[in-house]
């Protein structure tokens, strides 16, 4: 039996993860730094340093052009992180990972490909993707600005209007939501997988099923950012059209993230960027364009990130996914059981038996989430404060920012615990009642 | 000292729960609306100036945020309410530059009042914001008044 507790991950304990990650072994300090905020931004461990340094040192060279053998190791060593990326997500095919910046960038790459065939570039391949005005893009309340700000642009460009999935009191949304929405001019249904506030799951296959029901022309856009580091992920099988996350949240590099899209699509979506090495044959005014991925990696990659992110993957692989969102339930389970003790502090997001993952944001009452966050970090937890460019969602709930503690693999029982006691003072400590509020 | 109780002295506690100036002003000359994208603060501040334009009359601030700003502006209005308008942009001058500090330095108490409990604020780069959206508010304000 695997152990599935806060003390865990899979068969390794915590405290021997923990040695992974020279974040963690540095410290002298006889009450260390709690980090709480891997949700925004994990730590590192030294697979994933070494992994870019091996390459940095020994491999080094331009990918995917000149004729060196140089070039031929270091394209291999770029080509294998993207094999193993295809393998971590559920990728039919390695092709369908293109890398990106991060899920930021790889959300602008689909959106504006699509504002793109709407004007008629990507000829008749990319007529699929073009939206007309009254056309509808569905986006949920609870979405990450990063998967909502490039909607915008869309609609502004083409007309296409966007319609929102409404959040309930606690932010999270239902596929009874969703479908109520959904209609034949329906060509877009992007949403998070996991809010990156709330926390919320999303059951992506029955998402997906739906909106091919009742809104068969739609894409459907996963942000995957708070999934992909956290749970075990199946893109080809769920069946989703787009997927995009970050690699600094799963333990690896900044500066690399990756954009998922089925190959056809992926295909005919004509390229954000354009430049060097995506094409096949350029004249004075015109270019054609090679296949995915190369199509949209247009001028230099970020070659030893890639590497880097290929590193945490396998790093993740090896410790299991189920076992690494074991031991975030775990986390999230004993943070929402002691913070359900405190009065005056409100938890957002699922309520007990819906699907949550392992990070807990909470709004004090009559205490600013920034006096909050001080009080926090003065008590040496680092958390994330403020909207978590979710402002839709904070509007929604009716407050301006919220207190959020999420986990990792190196996250500790005794780091949850220091949590919820340090959040049991803050109150007291601005003046207000411990009592009922 | 660059603990807690350095940045939330009791002076500013007392002022996020009682502000003073957290009203609506009737008659106004003038008001702005300042905001913070990073952690949502926003004020709207308005002036009342003397028919010369030289005396502040009457100031009042409505706002949403941390204890430190709205703090602020509590303060704020307990010390440029019926001063000149030279002396109450020279106090937000002198405000600026106590928070600019890293909490070097020996603020003017005499000029500054019960603002120089914000002091410890000047050890929080983070927080200097939140001080200063008030008074930043105030100098627009009296500037579109004039």
């Amino acid at each position: 039996m695997i152990p599935t507790d806060t003390e865990h991950v899979g068969a390794r304990t915590i405290r021997d993860i923990r040695r992974d990650f020279p974040a963690f072994a540095a410290s002298g300090d006889a009450r260390p730094t709690a980090y709480l905020d891997s949700a925004a931004t994990a730590q590192r461990p030294t697979a994933v340093l070494d992994a870019e340094r091996d390459y940095l040192e020994h491999d080094l060279a331009a990918v995917h052009r000149g004729a060196s053998a140089a070039t031929g190791r270091s394209t291999s060593r770029f080509e294998e992180a993207r094999a193993d990326l295809a393998r971590f997500v559920g990728a039919r095919d390695d092709r369908e990972i293109v890398w990106a910046q991060n899920a930021t960038d790889a959300l602008n790459m689909v959106a504006l490909g699509i504002a793109d065939a709407s004007v008629g570039i990507g000829g008749a391949d990319a007529a699929r993707f073009a939206l007309d005005a009254g056309d509808e893009i569905v986006l949920t309340e609870a979405e990450h600005h990063a998967n909502l700000l490039p909607w915008q642009r869309v609609a502004q460009r083409t007309g296409a209007r966007l319609v929102p999935v409404k959040v309930d009191e606690h932010g999270c949304w239902s596929l009874d939501d969703l479908v109520s929405v959904l209609t034949p001019r329906t060509r877009v249904v992007a949403f998070a997988e996991i809010s990156n506030v709330t926390g919320l799951i999303v059951p992506v296959a029955d998402v997906v099923a739906a909106v091919r029901a009742r809104a068969p022309r739609a894409l459907v856009v996963l942000d995957a950012c708070q999934s992909v580091p956290h749970r075990p992920v199946d893109f080809a099988g769920y069946g989703v059209d787009f997927a995009a996350f970050s690699g600094h949240k799963m333990l690896g590099p900044n500066g690399i993230g990756v954009l998922y899209g089925r190959a056809e699509l992926l295909d005919a979506l004509p390229p954000a960027r354009t430049g060097g090495s995506t094409i096949t044959r350029v004249t004075f005014d015109t270019a054609e364009f090679l296949p995915a991925p190369q199509r949209f990696e247009a001028g230099t990659q970020p070659v030893s990130q890639a590497i880097g992110l290929a590193a945490a993957a396998r790093y993740l692989e090896a410790m299991g996914m189920d076992a690494v969102a074991a031991h975030e339930d775990a986390f999230a389970a004993r943070v929402l059981e002691g913070v359900a003790a405190i009065p005056g502090v409100r938890i957002v997001g699922p309520q007990p038996g819906r699907a949550r993952a392992g990070l807990v944001s909470v709004a004090v009452d009559g205490v600013h989430a920034h006096d909050v966050g001080q009080f926090l970090d003065d008590a040496g937890l680092v958390v994330r404060v403020g909207h978590h460019c979710a402002q839709p969602l904070h509007r929604a709930l009716g407050i301006t920012a919220t207190t959020r503690a999420s986990a990792h693999v190196y996250t500790t029982a005794e780091e949850a615990d220091r949590f919820v006691a340090a959040l049991g003072e803050v109150r007291g400590f601005f003046g207000l009642g411990t009592g009922a509020a | 000292m660059a603990n807690l109780e350095g940045l939330y002295q009791e002076i500013i506690l007392d002022h996020a729960k009682a502000r003073h100036g957290d009203a609506p002003l009737e008659g106004a000359d003038a008001e702005h609306h300042e905001f913070n994208p990073t952690c949502g603060d926003e004020i709207t501040l308005r002036v009342k100036l003397d028919g010369a334009h030289e005396r502040i009359d009457a100031v009042a601030w409505q706002g949403d945020g941390c204890s430190i700003s709205m703090a602020s502006a509590s303060v704020l209005t307990d010390l440029v309410a019926g001063r000149p308008v030279d002396e109450a942009l020279g106090l937000a001058e002198e405000f600026r530059t106590m928070l600019r500090s890293k909490g070097e330095g020996v603020p003017d108490e005499e000029l500054l009042g019960d603002a120089i409990a914000f002091h410890g604020v000047s050890k929080y780069v983070m927080r200097i914001k939140c001080a200063m959206l008030s008074w930043v508010a105030l100098e627009a304000a009296v500037a579109k008044a004039r």
